[in-house]
């Protein structure tokens, strides 16, 4: 089926500050081939992509496009060479009409002395969106309103703007994550449609099943590195999940021995319908739960549902036996529970305010009589805390804003830790801080459950989750797919449950 | 930093911490406005206009200090000028009744409260963004002030009331203005409420982050609603001043007023974005403005020139903030 190569991509390396993202990736593909790209959170997947398409530069390497070599400048660029990438986030403009956004930027002007007005001519730009429309097999009337469509007529417009200009590579990142399983199988017919066409797509995806089906070839990324580039027929799910997680556990990520106390915190049934579905488990005192799934699992979400940030639809939370009732953080926080959020300049920090304040913030009352902050308390407590956790920071009047990132997690660490919450919630805790800060943080962890919190630590790094945890939760689509212990879990095992090969009965 | 300062003198570090101070640049401003106007006018640096320019503008400013705290929380409060007219207003109707002073300007500042706590509950449970939310009651608090007045002014107010905006209190052989007096306090009780309770450091939090703020187990819409409700308060104080000063309450008194509110809040380096902002900038910020007014009365600039250079010298204030936060 496949045709000639179109496009190579020679020894492309790419750093950011702090990791090498990619380090000598090859990857080529042909004329009506499917290319599916698998790798875990962070292998460099996106990044390699971006490169392609124009919104990163590479450091080194080379890119040859039907056998010329060619330096991709920015998007319009890669645009007007036929590369087009479709988001798992369209770009869409949701209040113009489907004709509009396909030709976004180009719109057809109308003939004579329209031409000077730019008036745009709607009829001819509607009568050739149909054309695009029709060759995806999508029946969207072209003068529709974007955000009147479903997510997946969107993706529709989305390719048709794709062939609109042009484009002969197709990137697709994640294009089945916000769809439905009808939804699913259509978009894999329009794929089958763009490959008959003798067009390339290069399909990113975390769900192997999918890879299986649609994907010709199959290229694995690890680390920044490709580790595996075999044709669908000549290789197994099992095989590339091996080569997807086949990574030594380091000694870094070790949680001290402690002893598992009586239940801290039960969930059961919590559910926020089309998000978390039925997710029970129990928390004992001194444990660690780690959390383990793919993006779009709804591990993030399931932690705002227990936090109170979202509604529930149902469920209920037992804390040391009892039922609390939580409608807000600030139920949350008075119930005994702590969040260390995903985003630590978004969610977890003011910036603008200084360490001192930030550390005090959900304890303020703590340090106040009749409303008035007792400001010597306040600063013991913060020195205290900048003392434990070794936070680097000229002084405590200094604006978080100007902490590293390692410093920044430690302050957002010591304003729960001064709480001091029975249940401490941890969104990916370690993501984008240095090795050091890193090992200081996991050293922390073991301390707070050796004095008898319960964590619930949620994670993308495997290594992590399978060093910290005592037990591990693996989560599918909302779902519960596996509850596991230390002893039986492995990266493969985990993968395997997280990419929805297996799921526990 | 922690450096100590044996020599008794001011460190280059010192120097910069007060040069990066935001209050010190519009301060500057306000020196070179005096200074200047001192040197080409010998009417402007007497006792008598130094007062007038400190009395007019003490109800600006107190509004000031409540429209501040609502912009530190990332909001906007432009009902302010039709809360001053309104609670004036209600103030001097209950006067004309016959009802006594400490009743009716109680009943005033209820009013400013009332329509604060009601801007709040807008903002909060009716998830209006504070824009539309303040600009409705700015329009209904002036439709009040019409209705009730039946748009005649009100007069012959009594003594006594006239004097809480006309008295000068006698401290050694100067007159000090009233208003003045209740401004200082005012100002102090508000910088301390800001900068050393529990409620002030929930302000600067939220405005700074709101999410985080609320992940932290705080409850942002409470915080809001009593910002809101203290900054309507705050506007009734200044407009029962103003009243009383100008012995008469037109229902059209303080139209407009919001924006010389927020200006003063603005120009003395409250951002608009949240999270900064000091009761002494906007002080600075309110004497700016009134000292500009004054001046150029003084100088024989045609009064109606008086707002265009007053947009130009906030333009030009907030640029000068701008460039002092970028080199930071």
């Amino acid at each position: 089926m496949s045709g000639e190569i179109v496009l190579r991509m020679e020894g492309i390396s790419k750093a950011f500050p702090g990791v090498q993202a990619l380090d000598n990736v090859d990857f080529e593909a042909a004329a009506g081939e499917v290319v599916a790209l698998v790798g875990e959170n962070g292998a460099g997947k996106s990044t390699l992509m971006k490169i392609l398409c124009g919104a990163y530069r590479k450091d080194r390497g080379r890119i040859i496009l039907d056998g010329r070599e060619i330096e991709i400048e920015n998007p319009y660029h890669a645009q007007r060479l036929g590369i087009a990438i479709i988001y798992q986030e369209f770009n869409l403009t949701p209040n113009q009409s489907v004709a509009a956004n396909i030709f976004m930027a180009r719109e057809p002007r109308s003939p004579g002395i329209g031409r000077w007005l730019n008036l745009v001519d709607r009829h001819r730009m509607e009568r050739e969106a149909r054309q695009y429309l029709d060759r995806v097999g999508a029946r969207i009337s072209p003068s529709s309103l974007v955000r009147d469509l479903s997510v997946a007529q969107q993706q529709m417009v989305e390719v048709a703007k794709a062939l609109a200009v042009n484009a002969r590579i197709i990137i697709m990142d994640e294009p089945t994550s916000a769809l439905g399983e009808d939804e699913v199988e259509f978009l894999f017919r329009i794929i089958g449609t763009l490959k008959e066409q003798g067009l390339t797509v290069i399909f990113i995806s975390h769900r192997l099943e999918e890879v299986f089906r649609v994907a010709d070839r199959v290229v694995v990324l690890r680390d920044g590195r490709r580790v595996g580039n075999m044709p669908i027929q000549e290789t197994t799910p099992e095989q590339v999940i091996r080569l997807m997680v086949g990574r030594e556990l380091t000694e870094m990520f070790r949680k001290r021995k402690v002893e598992i106390g009586p239940p801290l915190l039960e969930v059961r049934g919590l559910t926020r319908r089309g998000v978390v579905h039925d997710v029970s488990f129990t928390l004992h005192r001194g444990e660690i739960l780690g959390v383990a799934g793919l993006v779009g699992a709804g591990r993030t979400e399931m932690a705002r549902l227990l936090f109170g940030v979202d509604r529930k639809d149902r469920g209920a939370i037992l804390i040391e036996g009892k039922p609390v009732e939580i409608h807000s953080p600030v139920d949350a926080v008075a119930a005994g529970l702590g969040l260390v959020p995903e985003d630590r300049g978004l969610q977890g920090l003011v910036l603008s305010l200084s360490v001192r304040e930030n550390i005090v913030l959900p304890t303020l009352d703590q340090h106040a009589r009749a409303g008035w902050v007792n400001r010597l308390s306040v600063r013991q407590t913060a020195q205290e805390y900048v003392e434990k956790l070794n936070i680097r920071t000229p002084h405590l009047g200094q604006q978080a804003m100007y902490l590293s990132g390692g410093n920044q997690q430690k302050v957002v660490l010591a304003k729960w830790l001064a709480s001091r919450p029975k249940v401490l919630i941890m969104d990916e805790p370690t993501r984008g801080i240095d090795v050091g800060a890193k090992a200081e943080v996991h050293a922390l962890m073991s301390q707070l459950a050796q004095s008898g919190m319960g964590i619930i630590m949620i994670s993308s790094e495997l290594p992590e989750i399978l060093g910290m945890s005592d037990r591990i939760l693996v989560m599918h689509e909302g779902r519960v797919a596996a509850i596991l212990d230390r002893a039986e879990a492995t990266q493969e095992v985990i993968m395997a449950y997280a990419s929805g090969e297996k799921r526990q009965t | 930093m922690g450096k100590v300062n044996i020599v008794g003198t001011l460190s280059s570090g010192n120097w910069r911490r007060i040069l990066s101070k935001q209050e010190f640049g519009v301060f500057l401003i306000l020196l070179l406005l005096v200074g200047s106007l001192s040197l080409y006018t010998d009417t402007f640096l007497t006792p008598t206009n130094i007062f007038n320019v400190l009395r007019a503008f003490s109800w600006i400013a107190i509004s000031a200090f409540g429209q501040c705290m609502v912009i530190i929380t990332g909001g906007i409060d432009l009902s302010v000028g039709s809360v001053m007219g309104l609670s004036g207003l209600v103030t001097a109707m209950l006067l004309v009744q016959g009802v006594h002073i400490p009743v009716a300007v109680l009943a005033g500042l209820l009013v400013g409260l009332i329509i604060g706590f009601l801007n709040g509950l807008m903002i909060t449970a009716g998830k209006l963004p504070p824009f539309i939310a303040t600009l409705g009651s700015l329009l209904m608090a002036r439709g009040l002030c019409y209705g009730l007045s039946g748009g005649w002014p009100v007069r012959d107010l009594p003594l006594a009331f006239r004097n809480l905006g006309q008295y000068d209190l006698p401290i050694g052989n100067v007159g000090v203005p009233l208003p003045l007096i209740f401004m200082i306090i005012l100002a102090l009780v508000t910088s301390a409420f800001l900068s050393r309770t529990v409620w002030g450091y929930r302000i600067y939090a939220l405005g700074g982050n709101e999410t985080a703020t609320a992940l932290s187990g705080i409850n942002t819409n409470r915080v809001k609603r009593m910002v809101y409700s203290l900054c309507g308060l705050l506007a009734a104080v200044g407009g029962i001043l103003m009243t009383a000063r100008l012995g008469v309450a037109a229902p059209t008194a303080a139209q407009g007023y919001e924006l010389d509110v927020i200006a003063a809040a603005v120009v003395g380096g409250t951002s608009l974005k949240g999270g900064e902002g000091t009761i002494l900038g906007v002080l600075i910020g309110a004497a700016i403005m009134q000292v500009l007014r004054n001046g150029l009365v003084l100088i024989g600039v045609s009064a109606y020139w008086l707002q265009a250079v007053q947009g130009l010298v906030i333009v030009v204030a907030i640029m000068l903030d701008q460039v002092r936060k970028r080199r930071r």
